[in-house]
């Protein structure tokens, strides 16, 4: 009713401030929902670079393994291999979608699907930059990240833990030995670094004093004597070195690939898995990587935070730490071979948690007697 | 009002899948019903504005506990549980292991029962008050656990060591001694 007015008066000739007057109204009328709208599109930019996130870094590990290998990589698929991750898509997706007879029908299409939503839904607490206005593109700067939680650590910790559902269950549903034997692996592994990687968080909560994540990152900012960054990398040697293990046997990858362990369990927790089912468990693994990288900058490298820049592009910063730590990722896999299972139980317990708690009592004394 | 429709739906989730727990009669499903339980009450924790409780529920229960109890579940690869046989010659079931067990039951209850008194005496309105603010702020809530509610917390760490030699001794083999 009230545009097809504005139309009319338009028609007549009068329309130019009637038009901007109906357009101030409409702007009005959409204030209380401009906050739902802008976290709306910031989840689904967020969705989307996770997705895209996942293929660059398929391509990525098989060009550096390549590289490290001597060879070429994937080269036949567009210039240079680009659009190798397309085509391998493309051929899961027309793949036919098996289920063994003897698998538990609910539990097998369940397991899937727990992966990849607990690797989406651990993004959602992950701050990844300061206030910015995007080079001036938008008026009013907002936060980046898309939920700001007081307890972040812990949600992103409770999250990423149940994402070893996925993995246990699609062991267990397949009904096959191998399956079986690599979904056992997950969860003995799970409960003998969960303790370490969770004592190493708890450090870096005692000097920070907070839970927020976003609150722990600017508490490292400045530097000392001007030159050093203040990181917690710096006062928290031992703790970053457990966080970086514990994180690696966290997304299963080489080292401490044990669910998958091709060479003697076929491949696995997703050995009876194919087509779009199959391919939800790497992607999954994918999204793990990176929200592990991008917690260790948040939480170890001072997060969009480098002496020098200005918080306003401290997403860039952020962005070229985590793709360091997912350059290590894959750098670590084509270098280290895998450990034996029971040899990671005996690290995470003999020497991983023991020296994680040593670790946390030094760092409450030291918060203590500065506090003091 | 979205508040009540929440708390409806996170209860029902609770009770419902509690009760699906103990009707299951394979324990994976068992296993996995039981942590859908879990998540259902770390949302109603949420809705008491007691986030750090909530996350620490799925940490604790949901992410260690019952990762474990899959783990046991998955060794033993039963798919159907048998009902248990009654067996008079197990070392639990002498007159004087019983007569013990009895005795410290009921030192059990005067225990808990000091506790919960205890309790009782802070939960005046004011006290009552500053509870609420307690658990918002893990501080606070950390502060209150060692000092006010230390009878309780180690009440409670006595609970779990008892369940742990009642495992031990249970899990033991008839040839053992």
């Amino acid at each position: 009713m009230h545009a097809a007015g504005a139309v009319a008066r338009a028609a007549r000739g009068d329309g130019g401030a009637l038009m901007a007057e109906s357009l101030r109204s409409t702007w009005e009328w959409f204030q209380p929902f401009l906050r739902p709208t802008v976290i709306g599109v910031m989840i689904f930019i967020v969705f989307n670079a996770l997705i895209m996130a996942s293929a660059i870094l398929v391509l990525a590990e098989r060009k550096i393994m390549g590289f490290m290998q001597q060879r070429y990589g994937p080269y036949l698929v567009g210039p240079h291999g680009m659009l190798q991750p397309i085509a391998d898509i493309l051929k899961l997706v027309f793949k036919e979608e098996l289920r063994p007879k003897g698998a538990d029908k609910w539990l097998f299409t369940l397991a899937p699907v727990l992966s990849i939503v607990t690797a989406f839904v651990a993004f959602a607490t992950v701050p990844f930059g300061a206030e910015t206005t995007f080079f001036g593109l938008l008026d009013d700067p907002i936060k980046l990240g898309i939920a700001d939680v007081n307890v972040a650590v812990l949600v992103v910790f409770s999250v990423t833990s149940m994402g070893v559902y996925g993995i246990v269950l699609a062991g267990w549903a397949s009904n096959s030995k191998y399956s079986l034997f690599g979904g056992l692996r997950a969860a003995a592994q799970m409960i003998s670094y969960e303790l370490a990687y969770a004592t190493s968080l708890a450090a870096v909560i005692l000097l920070a004093g907070s839970l927020s994540l976003r609150e722990i990152v600017d508490s490292q900012q400045g530097s000392w004597f001007g030159a050093l960054p203040q990181w917690y990398l710096f006062l928290q040697p031992i703790g970053f070195i457990i966080y970086v293990i514990a994180g690696v046997a966290e997304t299963n990858r080489a080292p401490f690939d044990f669910p998958e362990a091709e060479q003697e369990l076929v491949a696995g927790y997703n050995t009876e898995y194919s087509s779009v089912r199959f391919a939800l468990f790497p992607q999954a693994e994918y999204i793990n990587m990176v929200t592990m990288s991008a917690v260790a900058t948040d939480l170890y490298l001072g997060g969009w935070h480098f002496p020098g820049v200005p918080p306003e592009y401290g997403w860039i910063v952020f962005l070229a730490k985590v793709s360091f730590f997912l350059f290590v990722y894959i750098w670590m896999r084509w270098t280290v071979p895998r450990y034996r299972y029971d040899q990671l139980m005996m690290f995470g317990w003999k020497y991983l948690f023991p020296a994680s708690v040593l670790n946390l009592i030094a760092t409450a004394a030291l918060v203590l007697y500065l506090n003091a | 009002m979205p508040e009540t429709v929440t708390f409806f739906l996170f209860a029902a989730l609770a009770v419902i899948a509690s009760l699906l727990v103990i009707g299951q009669r394979n324990p994976m499903y068992s296993v996995l019903l039981l942590i859908a339980s879990f998540g259902a009450l770390s949302g109603l924790y949420i809705q008491l504005e007691a986030p750090f409780v909530a996350v620490a529920q799925i940490i604790i229960y949901a992410g260690a506990i019952m990762v474990l109890f899959l783990f046991v579940v998955m060794l033993l690869n039963a798919p159907k549980e048998d009902a248990a046989e009654w067996d008079r010659t197990h070392p639990l079931r002498q007159p004087g292991v019983a007569r013990w067990g009895t005795l410290l039951v009921g030192l059990l209850i005067v225990q808990l029962a000091m506790a919960l008194l205890a309790v009782r005496e802070y939960h005046t309105p004011v006290g009552a008050q500053s509870d609420a603010t307690a658990v918002n702020s893990v501080a606070e809530m950390g502060r209150s656990i060692f000092t006010r509610h230390t009878f309780a917390f180690e009440a409670t760490s006595i609970l779990i060591l008892v369940a742990m030699v009642g495992a031990v001794v249970l899990a033991r083999r008839e040839g053992d001694q």
